[in-house]
């Protein structure tokens, strides 16, 4: 499953790569884009685990830049 | 106070400016006035709060994440290395450059992300729907197939559809970057994103809005991102070692010397600032996908959807192109390219031409009756003979008319001299006398010849044009646009061995594109380098089977693509020079005490400024082929 959000408050280049870099690492990621010009998150996943997956990907993502808005 | 530039940014970066301009007062002030002693301190220790607090916050939070060596993280260490070695202005003036870099880099960032947003946001806001005799604005995506849409002049047309009532000319330059407005009448099919330039339009929608064109390609667009340049993917890969090498290196710096050398600690530890400064690469991972990203939007506008950075790169190195000859250089529908009439006039010849075929619903007979444009009256014609092979024979008027080719006239006793030209010729007699010929073929596009020098402009090696054409009929299309090799007669799936063995010939970072109308050739846009389908705007298959859909015909696109590959990959170049070479002449300075923390903040904010201009220096790219 591939799912598309909205990124609000994504402020750092760097910090895009760097979430990206830490999302990809999550079991069950199969593609993933944090795209600081965009603003857009493309996350794609098993089917099966997405919800999990979802959830520890905006847990790092917030880690790293606390006022990160994610919209579905 | 107010400032202008200010009423179209976000309330935070409105924020962030009052605060720069107050702590920048406070500094100038404690410069100016020379005071000295607590007060000084208290006013700098002030000055540096209002510009740094949030900056200090951050990295404090950032710390309990564990989440270091991120700016605000370098940014607060470096400035309480100022502090701790009592240079409290430099540590205000650090804190206060990187800020005002910051603003104007978001600033710069914002602007040209708008810009290009705009660029490519052909999306409409809203579609007319009559209910109950009124109209109504809805949102494009409540429309369903079959309703019936009101599109008035000046409006984006917000879903495919068919026109039902209503004529109008419209401006079809968002999708394909054509100037020339295209008229439209009852019946024509018309697509989304399109502007009706001039009369009211009513439209019965053909395809939800998630379907339309014009969603199409923006997702097309906005997906392109995603797929990065090696070059993108390089610099991803350098910032990942950059930065912990470069602090590794402050931290050494900072304690070796001192501890084992017997060197100054403060010289020391200001010479590591210097390094924590320059650590960020920030300049890299803005401007190089900025500047792919701008480059992608101006293709765009030309309407060219490249879909991904990998393929704009990868254009800049084409050096083969291969061509389907049909949709590609030629338009890939017949018309009438010659008449010539003998005894009789142009316009006796094409009708009695049109006359004799009729009721024939062949792709020749069907171009003759095109080119006559006039409606034709069936009660005049009698007698329509088909001679399979030959021809056909037809009583109009009470005259006999033959029309077919040249055997036929040979069987009435009739020898016209044999005309060699591209395409089928018709040989039209009439009364039992030879009066002239119309010759049907695939036009050559106006502007083949220009595109295919173009690209022998842009160093392109080799050229070949594929088609299914007998030999004579390719030879002399090739030679008409300047192409020097050709293979003829091929079957569809000749054509995939035909570029496997020209794939197997380039050198390896040499790319090899192959162009067609998208529709049939699949498999040879899968398997060239980058394939390129042209000419069949919104077709599923053409966007699906390409990595560059080019929306129109002119072939001379082609040309226009590679100028914006060329024009993009040179800017990233220059910016990944600069900016290297900029860090690391200051790291070096550095290193052995040349450098200010001054020369370290332009390093920094500096250098990314430069490099973020530089690439939104693409956005105002124009296409200025010869």
């Amino acid at each position: 499953m591939k799912k598309i959000f909205k990124l609000e408050n994504l402020d750092c280049a760097n910090c895009a790569l760097k979430i990206e870099d830490k999302i990809r690492k999550i079991n069950g990621v199969l593609n993933v884009s944090v795209n600081f010009i965009t603003q857009r998150f493309v996350l794609e996943a098993n089917d099966e685990l997405f919800d999990d997956v979802f959830e520890k990907a905006r847990k790092i993502a917030v880690k790293v830049e606390p006022d990160l808005v994610i919209n579905a | 106070m107010k400032f202008g530039f200010l009423s179209n940014v976000s309330n935070k970066m409105r924020k962030i400016f009052y605060r720069i301009v107050f702590s920048g007062l406070i500094f100038l002030f404690v410069l100016v006035s020379g005071i000295h002693g607590f007060l000084e301190f208290a006013l700098l220790i002030l000055s540096f709060f209002v510009v740094g607090y949030d900056i200090l916050v951050k990295a404090f939070r950032n710390i309990l994440n564990l989440q270091v060596f991120d700016e605000n993280f370098l940014m607060t260490v470096s400035t309480f290395g100022a502090l701790y070695l009592g240079d409290y202005k430099e540590a205000v003036a650090i804190m206060l450059l990187y800020q005002i870099g910051d603003f104007f880099q978001s600033y710069a960032v914002g602007k040209s992300k708008k810009s290009i947003a705009d660029l490519m946001d052909i999306r409409p806001d809203y579609a007319n729907i009559e209910y109950n005799g009124k109209i109504k604005k809805v949102s494009p995506e409540k429309v369903s197939v079959g309703d019936i849409i009101i599109v008035k002049p000046g409006e984006k047309i917000p879903l495919d559809g068919i026109i039902i009532e209503g004529e109008s000319s419209i401006d079809t330059s968002s999708l394909t970057g054509e100037s020339m407005p295209q008229d439209v009448e009852n019946n024509d099919a018309v697509m989304s994103g399109c502007i009706n330039i001039s009369g009211l339009l009513k439209i019965k929608v053909t395809k939800k809005f998630s379907e339309s064109t014009v969603s199409k390609i923006f997702d097309l667009i906005e997906n392109s991102v995603e797929k990065k340049a090696n070059l993108e993917n390089f610099i991803t890969r350098f910032a990942r070692y950059y930065t912990p090498i470069v602090v590794g290196i402050a931290v050494l710096l900072a304690f070796i010397p001192p501890l084992f050398f017997d060197a100054k600690f403060s010289e020391y530890i200001y010479r590591a600032v210097i390094f924590l400064v320059i650590s960020c690469p920030c300049a890299f991972v803005i401007s190089v996908p900025l500047s792919f990203f701008s480059g992608l939007g101006v293709a765009s506008k030309y309407g060219i959807l490249i879909k991904g950075g990998n393929y704009l790169e990868a254009l800049s190195k084409a050096k083969c192109f291969v061509f389907e000859e049909t949709g590609s250089i030629s338009r890939g529908n017949f018309s009438v390219v010659s008449l010539i009439p003998i005894f009789i006039s142009k316009k006796d010849l094409i009708e009695i031409a049109a006359y004799a075929e009729a009721n024939s619903n062949h792709p020749i007979a069907k171009s003759i009756k095109m080119e006559y444009e006039k409606e034709i009256d069936i009660s005049r014609i009698k007698n329509v003979k088909e001679l399979r092979g030959f021809g056909v024979e037809a009583n109009v008027d009470g005259k006999i008319i033959y029309a077919g080719n040249l055997k036929l006239m040979n069987k009435i006793d009739l020898f016209p001299d044999n005309i060699d030209d591209i395409g089928t010729v018709v040989y039209i007699a009439t009364e039992g006398k030879y009066v002239g010929n119309i010759v049907v073929a695939d036009k050559i596009k106006e502007d083949s010849f220009r595109a295919i020098k173009a690209l022998k402009n842009f160093g392109v090696k080799k050229i070949v044009m594929l088609t299914g054409d007998k030999e004579e009929v390719a030879r002399k299309i090739a030679d008409k646009v300047c192409i020097d090799n050709f293979c003829s007669e091929l079957l569809p799936i000749d054509k995939v061995s035909k570029v496997e063995e020209l794939l197997k010939e380039k050198i390896s970072d040499e790319k090899l594109v192959f162009v067609g109308d998208g529709i049939n050739d699949a498999p040879v846009l899968a398997r060239s380098d980058i394939g390129i389908a042209m000419g069949n705007i919104g077709s599923d298959a053409a966007i699906e089977a390409s990595d560059i859909v080019i929306m129109g015909d002119e072939l001379s696109k082609i040309g226009i693509g590679i100028d914006i590959s060329k024009c993009t990959m040179k800017i990233v170049k220059e910016n990944i020079i600069f900016a290297l070479s900029a860090k690391f002449s200051i790291l070096f300075l550095g290193l052995f005490g040349f450098a200010s923390i001054w020369f370290a903040v332009f390093a920094d904010v500096g250098v990314m400024i430069i490099t973020v201009l530089n690439s939104v220096r693409m956005l105002s790219y124009k296409a200025n082929l010869k």
